[in-house]
This record gives C-alpha cells, sequence and structure tokens, in this order.
C-alpha cells in the first residue's frame, strides 16, 4: 500500500509513516485505519467467544473457574463456577461487536473508503474531523479493554451486566469497570456522530457535478441513510447511560423505583436508540452486497429507485418499532399491537431488498467468485435470520421464545452472518482496490467454506436450544440441552479456524498476490467511479473532478 | 495531469489535533472515573493515579486543542480555503450538529415527560411518590418569577445576536454588530447567574428523587450550552474586534447564532413543559 506512487503515478508520497497514519486527513487512509483496528478489536471479540463456547461444550462447569481460568478441562470437583467471569465475557463481546467492531469496519472503514470515492469527492467534507472520529474510536476501544480489566462487581475484574446495560443491575455492578464502559460508549458515540455529520455532509455537499441523488451508487446511499440514523439515534442513547453513570455515582434515581424512577424507562430509552443501531449495523451490508451482486451477476442492480426507497424505509420505521424487544415488561396489549405491527412492516422494504438481488442475478451470468460467494452466503443466512425475525415480531410467540437461545440464534444470524458476511463480501471485493494486490481466490473460497460451515453450525442448533427452552447468558445448563450445544461449539471452533486462516490469506495476499495493473480487476458491471482509477488509488483521488460519463452508465432504473 | 487540485473543496494537511484530542479525551474520562471510584491504581498496583488530576491534565489538554484547531479554522477561513461550496458543507455539518444535541435533550425530555406523565405508585413499589406530579413532599419554583425573567433575558439576548447579525448583514455597521454582540453575551451570562441563584434555593435535592434528577439534569445541560453558547459569542466579538467578518463570510458568527437560537428552543420547552406544566 505504501507504494501507490508507482502505480503510473509521478507524484511522489513524501509522508513520513506517522504523518501517514496518526496525522491523516486522508480518507483513505483512514478508511484502512478503521478496518485494521476493527479487525483486531474483533479478533478480541471473539477470542471472548470461542472461550464461552469451550465452556458450554459439555453440561457442568469445567473451564471458567473461581479457582482460576483454564484451557484445558479441570474436573468438576475441582472447580467452582465463576459465574461474574462468564458474565463478563458475554457483555464485553456485545459491546465490542456491537460498538467497536461492525459498525468501525462498515461504516468507519468502507464508508470511509468507499463513499467519497463512488461519489467522486476528492475526500471527506471535514477531513481533519473524520480523523478525530477515528482516534476518539480508539479512545474508547481502549476504555472498554481498560473496563473488562479494571475492578468490577462482585470482587473481581469487569462488569457482567450485558450489553444493554439494563439497570438495576448495572447501576448496583460494583467497581469502576461499569464507568469506564459508560464512558466507552459515550466515546464511540461521539466518534460515530461525528463520523455521521462528515458521511452526510459529503454526500449532499461533494457529489459529482451531474450526480444527482437517484444517481448516487447503492452503497453511498445506504451510509447516507445509516448516517441519519447514528446521527438521530446516538445522542438519544448518550443521554440513557448519562442517567445510569449519575444514579451510579451521584444518588440521581432516574431508574430507581425507592426514589420514584423507573428502570423500565432505561429500556424504552436504550431501544430506542438500539432498534436503529442494528439498522446501522446492517445498512452498509446491503450497499456492499448489492454492488457485489451486480458485478458478479453480470448484470445492472435490479429495481434501483425501489432498492432506495427499501433503504429509507428501513431507516424510518427502524426509529418507530423499538419495544418489541421487551415485549415482557408489562405493556398493555394495544402498546403490544402496535410494535407488533409496525415490526411486520418493515418485513415489507426489506423483502424488497432481497427480491431485488434476486432478480439481479436471474437470468445473469453468475460468477462464483469468493466476493459473490459471501454474498450468497449473505442472502441465505440474512434471508433465515429476517424470517425469525418476523417470528419473535410476535407478541404472544415472544412470551415463549423471549431470552432464549432462538433469540440468540435470530440475532447471530442477522449480525454475525449478515453483517459480518457483508463485511467479508466488501473485504474480498474491494481487497485489490485498496491494496493492488489480488487475494488468492482458493484460499479465499476455503475461508468462505469454512466460516460458512462454522457459523451454520455454531448457530442453527441454537433454534431448537431456544425452542426447548434454554435461555441465554447463563454459564452452565442441565444435560437435556449437552447435544446441541456440543455441536454449537464445534462450530463455533470451526468458525475460529476460518478467522485464523483469514488473517493468514490477508497476510499471503499482501505478500505474495499477484499485483493487479488494471483499474477493474472484474468486469464491466462494477461501473462506479472507485474502479476508474488505478488499484490502489494515490494519495489524491479526483483532483480534476470525473465526468458524467465517467459514471453514468444509463442503466434503465 | 500535474497534481493541482482542480476544484473548489477543501483538502487539508495532515493534523496532530485530533490524535492529540483523544489523547486527553481519554486522559480527562479515565481521570474522571477514577475521581469518582476514590482512587486507581493501574498495573498491577504499581501506580496510583489522582483522579481530580488527571481529569484537570485531560479537561485542559482538550481546551487546548479545541483552541488550537479552531484557530487553524479561522486562518484557513482568512487565506481563502473556505470556498462557497466549504461554507455550504460547514453550514450543514454545523446543523447536523445541532439536530444531534437535540436528540440529546430527546432523551432528558423523554425521562421527564414518562415520569410526569405515568409517575410510579406504590403498586409499582414506589413510595417516594404517590402516583402524582409532581411528587409528594416536593415543593417547585414558582415559573411566573424568576424562571419567567430569565425566559425574557434568554429571548432578549437571541434578539440581540439577531440584531448583531441583521447589522453585519444587511448593515454592515460595525458598531452595532459589537453592540448586539455584547448585550446577548451580558444577558447571556446574567441568565446562568440567575439559574445558579435558583439552583442554590431549590427545595429539592439532585439526588434522592426523581423530580430533582430530572430537574436539575435536564436544567443543567441545559445551562451548560447556555455557558457554551456564551463563550462562543464572546469568541464571536473577539473576531468581531479584529475585524474577521464580513457580509459573506461570517461562518463562525451564524454558527454562534444557530447555536444560540438552539438553546434559546431548548430553553422554551423547559420552561413551558417542565417549570409551568410539571411544576
Amino acid at each position: 500500500m505504501a507504494d501507490a506512487a508507482i502505480h503510473g503515478h509521478e507524484h511522489e508520497d513524501n509522508r513520513g509513516f506517522f504523518t501517514r497514519w496518526f496525522m491523516s486527513t486522508n480518507h483513505k487512509d483512514i478508511g484502512i485505519l478503521y478496518l485494521v483496528v476493527s479487525a483486531l478489536v474483533g479478533f478480541i471479540s471473539v477470542a471472548f467467544t470461542v472461550y464461552m463456547r469451550l465452556e458450554l461444550m459439555e453440561p457442568g462447569v469445567q473451564y471458567m473457574c473461581m479457582e482460576g481460568m483454564r484451557f484445558t478441562a479441570a474436573a468438576i470437583a475441582d472447580c467452582t463456577p465463576n459465574g461474574h467471569l462468564w458474565n463478563v465475557l458475554i457483555t464485553g463481546h456485545g459491546i465490542l461487536m456491537m460498538f467497536f467492531v461492525v459498525i468501525p469496519a462498515l461504516f468507519g472503514g468502507f464508508g470511509n473508503y468507499f463513499m467519497p470515492l463512488q461519489i467522486g469527492a476528492p475526500d471527506m467534507a471535514f477531513p481533519r474531523m473524520n480523523n478525530l472520529s477515528f482516534w476518539m474510536y480508539v479512545a474508547g476501544t481502549t476504555l472498554a479493554v481498560c473496563s473488562v480489566l479494571s475492578p468490577g462487581g462482585n470482587g473481581q475484574l469487569g462488569s457482567g451486566v450485558g450489553w444493554v446495560l439494563y439497570p438495576p443491575l448495572s447501576v448496583n455492578e460494583a467497581g469502576m469497570s461499569m464507568d469506564l464502559a459508560i464512558f466507552a460508549v459515550h466515546v464511540s458515540g461521539a466518534s460515530s456522530i461525528l463520523g455521521a455529520i462528515n458521511m452526510i455532509t459529503t454526500f449532499l455537499n461533494m457529489r459529482a457535478p451531474g450526480m444527482t441523488l437517484f444517481k448516487v451508487p447503492l452503497f453511498s446511499w445506504s451510509i447516507f441513510v445509516t448516517s441519519w440514523l447514528i446521527l438521530l439515534s446516538l445522542p438519544v442513547l448518550a443521554g440513557a447511560i448519562t442517567m445510569l453513570l449519575t444514579d451510579r455515582n451521584f444518588g440521581t434515581t432516574f431508574f430507581d423505583p425507592a426514589g420514584g424512577g423507573d428502570p423500565i424507562l432505561y429500556q424504552h430509552i436504550l431501544w430506542f436508540f438500539g432498534h436503529p443501531e442494528v439498522y446501522i449495523v446492517i445498512l452498509p451490508g446491503f450497499g456492499i452486497i448489492s454492488h457485489v451482486i451486480a458485478t458478479f451477476a453480470r448484470k445492472p442492480i435490479f429495481g434501483y429507485l425501489p432498492m432506495v426507497w427499501a433503504l429509507i424505509a428501513i431507516g424510518a420505521l427502524g426509529f418507530v418499532v423499538w419495544a418489541h424487544h421487551m415485549y415482557t415488561v408489562g405493556m398493555s396489549l394495544t402498546q403490544q399491537s402496535y410494535f407488533m405491527l409496525a415490526t411486520m412492516v418493515i418485513a415489507v422494504p426489506t423483502g424488497v431488498k432481497i427480491f431485488s438481488w434476486i432478480a439481479t442475478m436471474w437470468g445473469g451470468s453468475i460468477e462464483f467468485k469468493t466476493p459473490m460467494l459471501w454474498a450468497f452466503g449473505f442472502l441465505f443466512l440474512f434471508t433465515v435470520g429476517g424470517v425469525t425475525g418476523i417470528v419473535l415480531s410476535q407478541a404472544g410467540i415472544d412470551r415463549a421464545y423471549h431470552d432464549t437461545y432462538y433469540v440468540v440464534a435470530h440475532f447471530h444470524y442477522v449480525m454475525s452472518l449478515g453483517a459480518v458476511f457483508a463485511i467479508f463480501a466488501g473485504i474480498y471485493f474491494y481487497f485489490p482496490k485498496m491494496t493492488g494486490r489480488m487475494y488468492n481466490e482458493t484460499m479465499g473460497k476455503i475461508h468462505f467454506w469454512a466460516m460458512f460451515v462454522g457459523a451454520n453450525l455454531t448457530f442453527f442448533p441454537q433454534h431448537f436450544l431456544g425452542r426447548q427452552g434454554m435461555p441465554r447468558r447463563y454459564i452452565d445448563y442441565p444435560e437435556a440441552f449437552a447435544t446441541w450445544n456440543y455441536v454449537s461449539s464445534w462450530g463455533a471452533f470451526i468458525s475460529f479456524a476460518s478467522f485464523l486462516f483469514f488473517f493468514y490469506v490477508v497476510f499471503h495476499a499482501l505478500t505474495r498476490g499477484a499485483r493487479v495493473t488494471q483499474n477493474n480487476p472484474w468486469n464491466e458491471y462494477a461501473d462506479t467511479l472507485e474502479w476508474t482509477l488505478p488499484s490502489p488509488p494515490p494519495e489524491h483521488t479526483f483532483e480534476q473532478l470525473p465526468k458524467q460519463e465517467d459514471w453514468d452508465k444509463g442503466h434503465a432504473h | 495531469m500535474a497534481h493541482a487540485k482542480n476544484h473548489d473543496y477543501h483538502i487539508l494537511n495532515p493534523s496532530i489535533w485530533p490524535l492529540l484530542g483523544a489523547v486527553f479525551g481519554f486522559a480527562m474520562l479515565f481521570g474522571a472515573v477514577a475521581w469518582m471510584s476514590g482512587e486507581m491504581t493501574i498495573l498491577f498496583e504499581a501506580i496510583t493515579l489522582s483522579g481530580p488530576w488527571l481529569f484537570l491534565i485531560g479537561f485542559v489538554g482538550v481546551l487546548y486543542v479545541m483552541f488550537g484547531w479552531w484557530s487553524e479554522t479561522v486562518v484557513e477561513n482568512k487565506v481563502g480555503d473556505h470556498t462557497p461550496v466549504v461554507l455550504i458543507g460547514l453550514r450543514y455539518g454545523f446543523i447536523l450538529f445541532i439536530m444531534s444535541e437535540v436528540m440529546f435533550f430527546f432523551a432528558w425530555f423523554w425521562s421527564f415527560f414518562k415520569h410526569a406523565m405515568y409517575p410510579m405508585d406504590p403498586a409499582g413499589n414506589s413510595p417516594a411518590v404517590d402516583g402524582v406530579w409532581p411528587p409528594a413532599g416536593i415543593e417547585t419554583f414558582d415559573p411566573w418569577h424568576l424562571p419567567l425573567i430569565n425566559t425574557l433575558i434568554l429571548l432578549c439576548s437571541g434578539a440581540a445576536a439577531t440584531w448583531a447579525h441583521h447589522a453585519l448583514v444587511h448593515e454592515d455597521n460595525r458598531r452595532d454588530v459589537k453592540n448586539g454582540l455584547i448585550i446577548a453575551i451580558l444577558l447571556g451570562m446574567i441568565f446562568t447567574v440567575f439559574q445558579a441563584y435558583e439552583y442554590s434555593h431549590a427545595a429539592f435535592g439532585f439526588s434522592g428523587n426523581i423530580y430533582g434528577a430530572n430537574f436539575f439534569m435536564a436544567t443543567g445541560f441545559h445551562g451548560f450550552h447556555v455557558v457554551v453558547g456564551t463563550i462562543f459569542l464572546f469568541i464571536c466579538l473577539m473576531r468581531v474586534l479584529r475585524g474577521h467578518f464580513t457580509a459573506d463570510n461570517h461562518l463562525g458568527f451564524e454558527a454562534a447564532a444557530w447555536y444560540w437560537h438552539f438553546v434559546d428552543v431548548v430553553w422554551l420547552f423547559l420552561f413551558c413543559a417542565v417549570y409551568i406544566w410539571g411544576g
């Protein structure tokens, strides 16, 4: 990557290492930084889950002992279960994945790198603030990791309250760990809000001449809609966790009934943010998938306009369905009916997207390159997750499924298998563009199949466990649940192995991968502006703004 | 193609401010946590941190970064980096920032309206209030005394800022700009003093009851925004004295005025909802 200058560009890159990577005002470099850091944080977060699946592999507690953490199974008699450690790990996994891995990778990484390129902008609207977003993300990550390692509840390290930080648990959790976690979320939230302001302004103000709103590529649209969700929902979360902070440290009673407060209020405010949050996680993925499918089906995307409106509709509806996360807290029947209905309505725009992707492939000449495999995986798995989402949206059925492994399976199908598959699709799709090297196709396919099998093996059996009534968030379970937990754990190990292999694939591609000499290594259906640039693009792109014929291919919408 | 820029957008040089800002921000928050939790030792209890000092260092650092960063922005404006299209972008950015601020207050109003409309009752295991709002035993402020005066003060301050804005854009009258700003700033400061006076005479506490929590956090965050807005206007005044603003290039002033009006509007909602309706 450091050799951007050799690709037919006389322009010499004179920036030193520190200047380039620590003082950057360059959207492409900041995008790379986001991707690298989120991969590292993702590794920490995934390592947590592997340890948890190890513990859940057999009934009884064999690894997370009060006597100390183990990596080989202890005899049950020698092990006093350490539930706090378990709780810390699920909390850390959730917080890291939600705030510090998926949003930074999709929104910060791909959004930063490709949204300005797709709309033909020379950089972001506020390049310096862009870097502030990145460094605040790093500061937030550091606070989150500090939280796991500092004194918390039960006289141990870390907080075990779950990523949603529900009071009264989060208010009563001892130690400074919880406060660090709260500030970590504040900082990452501020980082995302600044990022959203930047993206919206860039999108509105810096599109190439002639690029009207409904000619903007779908990925850029998805980033634009995501930005609005971030801008309008994260400040509300900031308010809620500030209330937590004052309840914890200054004796206010926002969520304490003894002082007239209401713990349910927290759940409402949290999910008012939390539901848009899940769309913040998935919408940029939708954008990437649209480009990948159009490219490898060799057809322009089917129904561009409905695709855009579906993004907007999903974003808007995301703000009015939050209480479906809390059917069991004692809401009135009317409220439950409303939230049920509103939730099911979201299936309509989502269906528009799924069927448009399928229609794009219909009659196309499909080429199963690695990115396309990930996109296929995404389509199938996201649909499974979406369908279980419709099941869970029924308030009545939710009575049985609430807080069971069915829910765990559902949201991992949409996020771990939806958003993460979209991230991998994006990485393979854009790898040659970002680095100027081609990944090894066979290795990419092995990575995909290992992850596909592993992830399905992990999460599909969890539907069965949930239906059998296994509750989530427990370190142990009765014998009756043993079989599917065993299978699920093996799935997790396979997924983890595939993740490790992914790092090797990247290393291999960076050191031995074939040089990419053409601007567009795919085909003419990768027709957005980033494919008109050298691979990797020079330090400054579009110093001469692109002309309309560079990007306006005039596909019928 | 020589690598000259052929567009009107603003391409910035590398800058150390973002990294510094994040480092100081981290120190500030880490210090705040250490401060709140009494004492903190790190690195296997080898080092004991002084929370207040760490917080202070971080806080001063953040202020330093803000000053340095925005000074640079002002210089960039002066040397002509802020072309019309960049100015449009900066305006978008600031409006979006205010929108996110509105959503921040949304959370506090949510808490207020929830508790005022559906107060907890004994069946909800809440002995502190009795299904009524304001909670039994809470003596609230009379909205028609100091709060009303404060409302008028803040509205007058907003009017003065608008007067200054008008004088800048339509009349090119620097004396009026100056006077308008001075009045706006003074009124803003008086508002803050009055608010502090009111706080010191509150018949209810911050902790232990939901009324105090809602009241102080909502009006307190508003008060914080008043202080920030006052400083913002003060910076504008300094810049007016140095002749920075012209009728078509006065983005800092415009942003300060917008921010000030946003603070006004939040106060009107607070006054109507918290003081009058919920009092």
